[in-house]
């Protein structure tokens, strides 16, 4: 098999699953159809995994290819086609991978639901989604294109809003996909205008033609207002990361993800923490010798990001919902590589992508264990005391969250002290203010992990879990769980040499010799991976982060009376938190209710007052009282009228002929 | 593929069937049905070969046939298509088949007259967008409003009197503008030839009064904000079939007048009064797509949101000056003028299918109110799924031929003036806002009441209506590139045309 048809199955084999699962879901059955459906997935990750082989490990050069020509005009290709190096390789894999351990979590996960009856085949729905969601993503990450890149960009958004709606007869879900769409609408309007101004001044919408043309741009200037000139770069870069804000959630147009928790869990998992929202991060990452060009951006960038990660951070240490303290950190995470892009860290931001990817996925499939241990319940108030009835999930929990908080070690360990140290080396404007936010984020992501888990896990009882049957999940879910474990711990150790030299995405990324802070650590800091290990327990990251597990122990697990007149002596604080700093409100309140406000003055006073009765019914009025025969003829027989048209045409072509 | 003359075929073989089974009598509604059906089918079948034979490295009118009509006053019976118009020839007949077939068991009345009335306006509109003689065009145009006129007046709602009285007012008030245009044109050259009129000179103060006269038909027919409140009232009223019709069809007849009269007999005009076309297209896209989003009634919704839709048509067509003002070349207005015209097709295509699923739900439920429904995917699966498509595909997503046509013309937009694409992007966020938002009221929830819990899902035939609909918009999508390279070579042509002073 050519790497071309390799690609393609690929791509097409979790779009097969999907319409197999989706249009004929009755007629293949569940069994059937979770099969074809994880066949397929699975079958597409072990092939990435030999592209992957191919790519990384057999030094195969870029693969640059097309597809098909969508179509042409003006003499502008606009393209499907391929884009294979070591970044989209990886993403290819860990996308695929994260999707098949979801398909089979699935199979036990979806199996009952309250809310569909059993011959409802929402359970083949399910399936067709999960497949069809990792198609638009590979679609994504494979694109060589912009144009390819925005198919993907809303096909997963696409998905995303089936998905979050999954549950449609309750209100709150079919409210959050609404949300979740229009506000990745609001990012996906800039990162249309940031294509327009690529197609603008470059005439194409192939990467490689456009990387090629930045140079003879570097000092173009574009002019939104008269009078203003801006550099055309940085324009273009800001438009386009206003997408990366929308799809990975950065303030303020996070406000989604929160919500999208009324997904079913594995959606959770899968699409709003491992891969979909990672896709603004891996964009930057792939646009890197465009955002190497505007310092603006990038500081822009790091200012954003530094901030949603401590903000949002904070917020997860009042969540009482279980996914929801997962979800708030999934958003100070990205936060994290978003402001690490910032840096020209990419490649240290994208390894934070991948590492996230499995202890997140991980996470959250714990979670949703859980959840189905306490029979759909999320609230970890009802919860406590689990841990001697789910060893593994319990394990599993454990190792997710530790290197959530980048224990040393793990992978997240590596991915985050390398965002760290990086930051660190950063002369961009604002590096200080990120870094500070992001030490202080550390402390701050321990505390809430370990908050949750020491409430769910190791807390008292509650009086649910003392009067119901709690048991350990069954294997197909489980089983994916130990097999996240895995990368989990071990991702980093290989890697992190190769991201942090630079040699793992030589071919992928481009960055400036002065902007490459991952150079410097590589040089001045990095030693081998151990002494890595070993120094990182006298370096403050690491003492934050046990600082605040020792915190959340301590509130939880030995005072478990204080957090309670903690909130009393604050309320202001607690306040703020609970309402997430008003983001909500305030859309609503502007945006929403706005929009409608003006829309029912339009219809009213514009369409209605004045030009129905102000200038259409009035004249009509003021003719026909001056003619009083037309009172006469208004007969109310249609075909009066037409005739009487008919014949007033005719009478008036003879009088202009003749 | 056949050798004999296509365009009059495609005009007079549903005309004459039309005719024929308006006299065949009240009680053989299954013949009439039956009829149609095959006559439409038949139609769609010959104007294929258009396509299969259709030479796309010309720009000249092919399939061309010209008979004398009135030799005194040099009007011909002169027929032709090129890349503009071709496509929209198709358009019609396809769109044909899916009105014959949506009315099937709906219509219970007078079945045969209903039907006729179908047939007569599907060879009509073929007419319009094949006639070269610009009085053979304007008695097309004109006769269209009378078949369509007796659809909405005799099978319309309860204030179909009103609605008709409006619609017929405004497009015939319209229309008149556009005749004495003619005539003077023809008071200057002596011929009809809507060819002979893109090649003759004419003077700047003509051109203007020209280009306004044209300009006032065709944004009544497109509509252009402000003649645009015609348009919700007559969708409302009339029946499905009907709406389908004007949504898909009809509309087109004014956008296409802009690329066949206005840009090629009027380029200074046009050059010196575009800002006055693209700003009402871009009050169309923002403005009318907010009022969109406070309708409660679906009809009227969908209805706005056509006119919105139909702002990417004007807007892609004029944007040529201003390209070529502030980039110094033409290039990118190509892709601003095919971009609208795909957009019509498209719109065509994803209008007819709104209006058909609104007909679906009216059919059973007798009420377009939006209120009135909720949790209809819970009883209605399958038609949840072409909804949720459809409403995608009205919202601009990639892979359904929506986004083609907006892409498209919002990327010569803004290479025309960066706020003109600013403005034309936020169809993104409105025109998702008021479609999903009608979606979401309308089939998610729980079942809302006790008339949705009754809900059967689509029988075969509204299954495969909307299936066929449902792989158009979804072929479009995903590979344009046919349709665009028929309109290439005329496209090119017609820039040539409008940036050619006449003066």
């Amino acid at each position: 098999m050519d790497l071309h048809t390799l690609l393609l199955a690929i791509l097409l084999l979790p779009l097969f699953g999907s319409i197999a699962a989706g249009l004929f879901g009755r007629q293949l059955g569940r069994k059937w159809s979770h099969r074809v459906a994880t066949f397929g997935v699975g079958i597409a990750t072990i092939l990435s995994a030999y592209n992957f082989w191919l790519f990384n490990f057999a030094g195969h050069e870029v693969y640059n290819a097309s597809v098909y020509t969508w179509l042409v005009s003006d003499g502008i290709k606009f393209e499907i086609g391929f884009l294979i190096d070591s970044l989209s390789s990886t993403m290819m894999l860990v996308v695929t991978f994260v999707s098949t351990m979801v398909h089979i979590y699935t199979i036990g996960y979806m199996d009952h639901d309250e809310d569909y009856g059993h011959d409802d085949p929402y359970y083949q729905r399910f399936f067709s989604y999960i497949s069809l969601f990792t198609f638009s993503m590979l679609s994504l990450v494979m694109a060589n294109n912009f144009l390819q890149l925005f198919f993907g960009w809303e096909a997963v958004g696409l998905v995303s809003y089936l998905l979050i709606g999954f549950y449609m007869k309750r209100e709150s879900a079919i409210q959050a996909n609404l949300k979740a769409f229009l506000v990745n609408r609001v990012g996906d309007f800039g990162f249309l205008l940031g294509i327009a101004i690529v197609v603008m001044y470059f005439n194409t919408l192939d990467y490689a033609e456009f990387f090629a043309g930045l140079d003879a741009h570097k000092d173009t200037t574009i002019s939104f207002f008269p009078g203003t000139e801006w550099s055309m770069i940085t324009a273009m870069c800001l438009l386009l990361f206003v997408g990366a804000m929308g799809k990975s959630a950065q303030m303020p147009l996070h406000v989604w993800l929160p919500e999208s928790m009324e997904g079913p869990t594995p959606i959770s998992a899968l699409i709003h923490a491992a891969t979909m929202v990672t896709a603004g991060i891996f964009m930057v990452a792939r646009l890197s010798p465009a955002y190497e060009m505007s310092e603006a951006a990038l500081s822009t960038i790091m200012i954003i990001g530094a901030t949603t990660a401590f903000m949002m951070g904070m917020l997860g240490i009042v969540q009482e919902d279980i996914k929801r303290v997962v979800a708030y950190s999934t958003l100070s995470q990205l936060g994290y590589m978003t402001a690490a892009l910032g840096a020209s860290a990419y490649a240290v931001s994208m390894f934070h992508v991948f590492t996230h990817a499995f202890f997140k996925a991980l996470l959250f499939l714990a979670a949703g264990s859980v959840i189905v241990a306490m029979h759909h319940h999320q609230d970890i108030r009802k919860m406590g005391g689990l841990y001697k009835y789910m060893p593994i999930t319990y394990g599993s929990m454990l190792i997710g969250s530790l290197a959530l908080i980048g224990f040393p070690g793990f992978s997240g360990f590596f991915s985050k002290d390398s965002i760290l140290l990086g930051l660190e080396r950063s002369d961009v404007f604002g590096s200080g203010y990120a870094l500070s936010l992001l030490l202080i984020g550390v402390f701050v992501s321990a505390f809430y992990s370990f908050r949750m888990f020491f409430i769910v896990f190791h807390g008292k009882e509650s009086e649910y879990v003392k009067t119901h049957e709690i048991k350990e999940s069954p294997w197909v879910i489980t089983l994916p769980l130990v097999l996240l474990v895995i990368p989990s711990v071990l991702l980093g150790l290989p890697l992190v040499e190769g991201i942090l030299s630079g040699s793992y995405f030589a071919d992928a990324i481009t960055i400036h010799p002065e902007n490459d802070v991952l150079m410097k650590v590589y040089t001045e800091y990095y030693h081998g991976v151990w002494a890595m290990i070993t120094h990182s327990f006298v370096s403050l990251p690491v003492i934050l982060a046990l600082s605040g597990v020792f915190l959340a122990w301590f509130l939880y697990i030995a005072k478990p009376e204080l957090p309670a007149k903690i909130k009393n002596l604050c309320p202001r604080g607690n306040w703020v938190l609970k309402n997430s700093y008003g983001f909500d409100r305030f859309n609503e309140i502007v945006f929403t209710a706005g929009t409608k406000k003006l829309g029912t003055f339009f219809t009213n006073v514009i369409d209605i007052k004045t030009i129905d009765i102000g200038m259409v019914k009035n004249t009509f009025m003021a003719v026909a009282n001056s003619a009083g025969a037309m009172r006469l003829a208004q007969t109310g027989y249609l075909y009066h009228y037409a005739f009487v048209m008919i014949f007033s045409l005719l009478a008036m072509l003879a009088w202009v002929m003749w | 593929m056949f050798g004999f003359s296509i365009l009059t075929t495609l005009i007079w073989l549903p005309m004459l069937a039309g005719m024929l089974i308006l006299f065949i009598g009240r009680d053989r509604a299954t013949l009439a049905k039956w009829l149609s059906l095959l006559t439409t089918i038949v139609t769609f079948y010959i104007s294929l070969s258009l396509w299969i034979d259709f030479d796309t490295t010309v720009s000249t009118m092919q399939f061309e046939e010209k008979v004398a009509w009135i030799p005194q006053f040099n009007i011909y019976y002169h027929l032709g298509v090129d890349g503009l118009s071709m496509p929209l020839v198709l358009l019609t007949t396809f769109t044909q088949i899916l009105v014959i077939a949506s009315a099937w068991d709906v219509i219970k009345e007078r079945v045969e007259q209903y039907m006729g009335a179908f047939l007569i306006m599907g060879g009509v509109m073929v007419g319009v967008f094949a006639a070269l003689d610009s009085i053979l065009f304007y008695v097309f145009w004109e006769l269209l409003l009378i078949p369509m006129f007796i659809v909405i007046g005799k099978w319309g709602g309860v204030d179909r009197v009103y609605a008709t009285m409006k619609f017929f007012l405004y497009t015939f008030f319209g229309s008149v503008f556009m005749l004495v245009a003619f005539l003077y044109m023809y008071s200057q050259s002596g011929s009809f030839s809507i060819l002979h009129f893109q090649d003759m000179p004419i003077g700047m103060t003509a051109q203007i009064f020209i280009f306004l006269a044209f300009l006032i038909a065709f944004a009544v027919k497109v509509p252009m904000f402000p003649v645009h409140t015609w348009l919700p009232d007559a969708h409302v009223q009339a029946p499905t079939a009907g709406s389908v019709v004007l949504a898909a069809i009809m509309l087109k007849m004014g956008g296409y007048g802009f690329v066949r009269f206005s840009l090629p007999i009027t380029p200074d005009a046009s050059m010196s009064l575009d800002w006055l076309v693209i700003a009402l297209s871009l009050i169309a896209i923002f403005y009318i797509g907010i009022v969109a989003l406070v309708q409660t009634d679906m009809k009227k919704l969908v209805a706005y949101s056509s006119i919105s839709h139909m702002g990417f048509v004007t807007l892609g067509m004029f944007l040529i000056y201003d390209i070529v003002q502030n980039t110094g070349s033409a290039q990118g207005a190509a892709l601003g003028m095919e971009g609208a015209m795909i957009q019509m097709i498209s719109h065509g295509f994803i209008s007819g299918g709104m209006f058909l699923m609104i007909g679906v739900l009216y059919d059973r439920m007798h009420t377009r109110d939006i209120s009135a429904y909720g949790g209809v995917v819970n009883k209605m699966p399958w038609f949840g799924m072409f909804a949720v498509l459809f409403a995608m595909a009205n919202a601009g997503l990639p892979g359904t031929s929506g986004f083609v046509g907006e892409f498209m013309v919002i990327l010569a937009a803004f290479k025309a003036n960066v706020w003109y694409g600013i403005i034309a992007s936020t169809t993104l966020i409105i025109g998702a806002a008021y479609t999903l938002w009608m979606v979401k009221r309308v089939f998610f929830g729980e079942v809302a009441n006790e008339n949705v819990e009754k809900l059967e899902d689509l029988n075969k035939r509204e299954f495969v209506i909307m299936a066929t609909l449902a792989i158009a918009v979804l072929v479009v999508g995903l590979y344009p590139a046919p349709i665009i390279e028929i309109m290439h070579t005329s496209v090119a042509n017609l820039l040539i045309q409008a940036t050619t002073s006449k003066l």
